[in-house]
């Protein structure tokens, strides 16, 4: 079969429904999306009856694919790196439970911040629940340890954590499929008490977790994924985790590094090459993506043994994404650069799309709230978080999913009157709704402004897991029905809707506002696809 | 040909993608490996955007380009042709589209940038909209600024052909010849000032 060119993201997904995969959960995130988005596309994932699945949050889709593991299937649950957060007590626990089909957690970490709010290293997460972690270099071993990672997740009895970053997920390059595996048969766990975490058998799955390590540390050890390439010159020992390999070949036209070189991209470190690679070389160089994790395991807090180096010495930077340019620095080669950049270049920020509904609600909002002093509003996590920029500045905060409503709880509790929130509808139902009933149940005075634009935007348009059944939450989360207010964000409501928050920012209680109006971008496409099928 | 390097460069919502795509098809026909590291994501309403595309008769190890390495910066937009010039090569090519596009409020003035572009010795700047116009419509521009392309690729233009074939075949043989059209005018400009050196 001839290689296909695919995404980092679409070679996961790809090698999901070759490897047997019965169902993929997830929550949009990028750089993590176009997984689900392209199991959803696929027609052999349709042909084979592969469910592919939106969930309302992280948390719901990996508890989702852990009951398919549970029923014998194997599964995938695909988020950004700070979706694992959300995900944190499934993730956690289900390394305590272990596994019955195979499951691959599908974590995409953002260093460089491209599109995320930190840039932390889900390495560490997977090293807190002591599991064991695939990191890819390409497109085509991210393809292949979907396969790899499946197999060894059933023969551990534990989930797997694959670690992508923006760079992998968001590249294309040439595939090439291997031989389909067949979905496994139904099958419920052999011992009916595995997955009940009660004290008693936490205590003793945990132990078996704990004796496991051993194993995953022979694979790891054994694994074709981890290399120790020989080189002449031992002044250097380098380790390349990740995309960190690529960076390093690039600065060697002839793919030939004089240095030894262990390349990693399967945790718990392969601890044999790694100390054969420190006995024979004088000083050691770690080139990993994200934070220095592997450096800081070599170092140990007292630092007494042989030089490290890495991005706690300053070899290389100690944030931001790695490049071939950093590493080339790293291992000493001259600076590559062409001409500067002219000073009249101009930034180029992102924006609201022409016209956008979160347009006309900020500037509704905006007027609303010039009696008050300037810092009242908290927001949250999707496009209008670029309400924060000229020449809106409408919001104050965007910290995580849902924080709006909670933090303008907190705020309004303290005494602040009047206290918004604006959140979007999915990160409403994604996070929202239980910050809202605290609010409803303490009678905190906040304004929350539920911006309805039928979709998740920012990501590309997915759906809205609770689509038209905004107001009706709110009602049912016990939100005063006079004080839940829908609105239509058009230039030719504008008074209107200014009249509308101005009462609702003066109620001493929970109002809801809900501006409603369809995303730019979806309307456009529906638009399009139906002029294409009238023709 | 051992590698060409390209840094393609434009406006999120320019569809430099499209562009990205036609190269892709004919390289991967051609028999070479590619990498083309894209941006997806908030940047794609409206901020800048560009893409890495590697091709190579050997397998590429980075997915991105090293500064000062790459052969080619390919613009729909002629400010956003600038931002990139850490990464041209001293002999690289610069390429762009004359037609601005302005959705910031301190765009600067068109002219300073073009004086900008022809510091660069290698340069081609042309105005694809008007050219595409001229053949039919404005949308095949990004097609003209390919064209314009072509003569620095090392790939043959049958390929590119078929690579139109593919991707605009569905949607009728008119659009097709369109396109090709648009390519050759792009390649004509190339080719008339590589003669005149």
């Amino acid at each position: 079969m001839q290689k296909q060119l695919l995404l980092g993201d679409e070679a996961i997904a790809q090698g999901g429904i070759d490897a047997g995969m019965s169902g993929i959960y997830a929550y949009p995130g990028t750089p993590s999306t176009e997984i689900t988005e392209f199991v959803k596309a696929s027609k052999e994932a349709k042909e084979k009856n592969i469910s592919a699945n939106w969930a309302a949050n992280e948390k719901t889709a990996a508890e989702a694919a852990l009951g398919m593991s549970y029923a014998g299937k194997r599964t995938m649950t695909c988020m950004k790196h700070v979706g694992l957060n959300v995900a944190a007590d499934p993730f956690m626990n289900s390394a305590i439970t272990g596994v019955n089909g195979g499951m691959i957690y599908v974590v995409a970490d953002d260093p460089s911040m491209h599109s995320s709010q930190n840039e932390q290293d889900s390495r560490v997460f997977g090293k807190f629940a002591l599991i064991p972690i695939l990191e890819p270099s390409s497109q085509q071993e991210a393809y292949d340890m979907v396969h790899y990672g499946f197999d060894l997740s059933e023969k551990l009895g534990v989930p797997v954590l694959m670690r992508i970053t923006t760079r992998l997920a968001h590249s294309r390059s040439g595939v090439q499929r291997k031989n389909h595996v067949k979905q496994n048969d139904f099958k419920l766990p052999e011992d009916l008490r595995q997955f009940v975490l009660l004290p008693s058998i936490a205590r003793k799955q945990y132990k078996k977790l704990l004796n496991n390590q051993d194993n995953f540390l022979k694979e790891s050890n054994n694994s074709t994924y981890n290399k120790y390439i020989n080189g002449d010159d031992k002044s250097l020992g380098i380790i390349a985790c990740g995309l960190g390999y690529n960076y390093l070949m690039e600065n060697y036209p002839d793919r030939k590094v004089p240095n030894p070189v262990v390349k990693v991209s399967q945790y718990p470190l392969p601890v044999d090459m790694i100390n054969k690679l420190y006995d024979e070389c004088d000083e050691i160089l770690v080139i990993e993506d994200g934070y220095p994790v592997v450096e800081e395991m070599l170092k140990g807090p007292l630092n007494k043994g042989k030089k490290i180096h890495g991005r706690l010495d300053g070899y290389i930077p100690r944030d931001g994404e790695l490049n071939p340019n950093i590493v080339g620095e790293a291992l000493g080669f001259p600076k590559t650069k062409g001409e500067e950049i002219p000073s009249l270049v101009a930034m180029r920020p992102p924006s609201l799309c022409k016209g956008c509904s979160h347009i006309d609600a900020y500037l509704a909002l905006n007027e609303a709230l010039e009696p008050y002093t300037k810092g009242r509003v908290f927001s949250d996590i999707g496009c209008y978080t670029l309400g924060a920029l000229p020449p809106f500045e409408s919001i104050n905060t965007c910290v995580d999913m849902g924080a709006s409503i909670t933090m303008a709880k907190g705020a309004a509790d303290s005494g602040m009157f009047p206290a918004v929130a604006v959140i979007g509808d999915s990160t409403f139902t994604h996070s929202g709704i239980t910050g809202l009933l605290d609010a409803v149940n303490d009678k905190s005075s906040i304004t929350v402004v539920i911006v309805d634009n039928f979709t998740t935007a920012m990501t590309g348009g997915q759906p809205s897991s609770a689509l038209n059944r905004i107001g009706n939450i709110c009602k049912g989360l016990g939100v005063e029905e006079k004080h839940i207010r829908v609105m239509n964000p058009l230039k030719k409501h504008h008074e209107e809707n200014v009249k509308i928050f101005k009462e609702e920012l003066e109620y001493e209680g929970v109002s809801v506002c809900i501006p409603t109006r369809e995303c730019i971008q979806t309307l456009n496409r529906k638009m399009r696809a139906k002029a294409k099928a009238k023709k | 040909m051992k590698k060409k390097d390209i840094i393609l460069a434009g406006v999120g919502g320019q569809g430099i993608l499209s562009i990205a795509a036609t190269i892709g098809y004919a390289a991967v026909q051609s028999g070479l490996y590619l990498k083309q590291a894209e941006v997806h994501g908030m940047s794609q309403r409206g901020g800048d955007v560009q893409s890495h595309l590697r091709l190579s008769e050997n397998e590429v190890a980075s997915d991105l380009i090293p500064k000062g390495k790459a052969d080619m910066i390919l613009s729909v937009e002629p400010m956003e042709s600038l931002r990139y010039l850490p990464y041209l090569h001293k002999e690289g090519w610069l390429i762009t589209n004359s037609k601005p596009f302005i959705n910031i409020p301190n765009y600067p003035e068109e002219n300073l940038i073009f004086d900008e572009i022809k510091k660069i010795e290698n340069h081609v700047l042309l105005d694809a909209e008007t050219i595409a116009k001229d053949l039919g419509t404005s949308k095949a521009a990004n097609m003209v600024i390919l064209g314009a392309a072509f003569p620095f690729l090392d790939l043959e233009f049958e390929k590119f052909e078929e690579a139109l074939k593919f991707i605009f075949g569905k949607k009728g043989q008119d659009l097709v010849n369109l396109n090709t059209k648009a390519l050759k005018a792009g390649r004509q400009i190339t080719e008339n000032k590589l003669d005149k050196r």
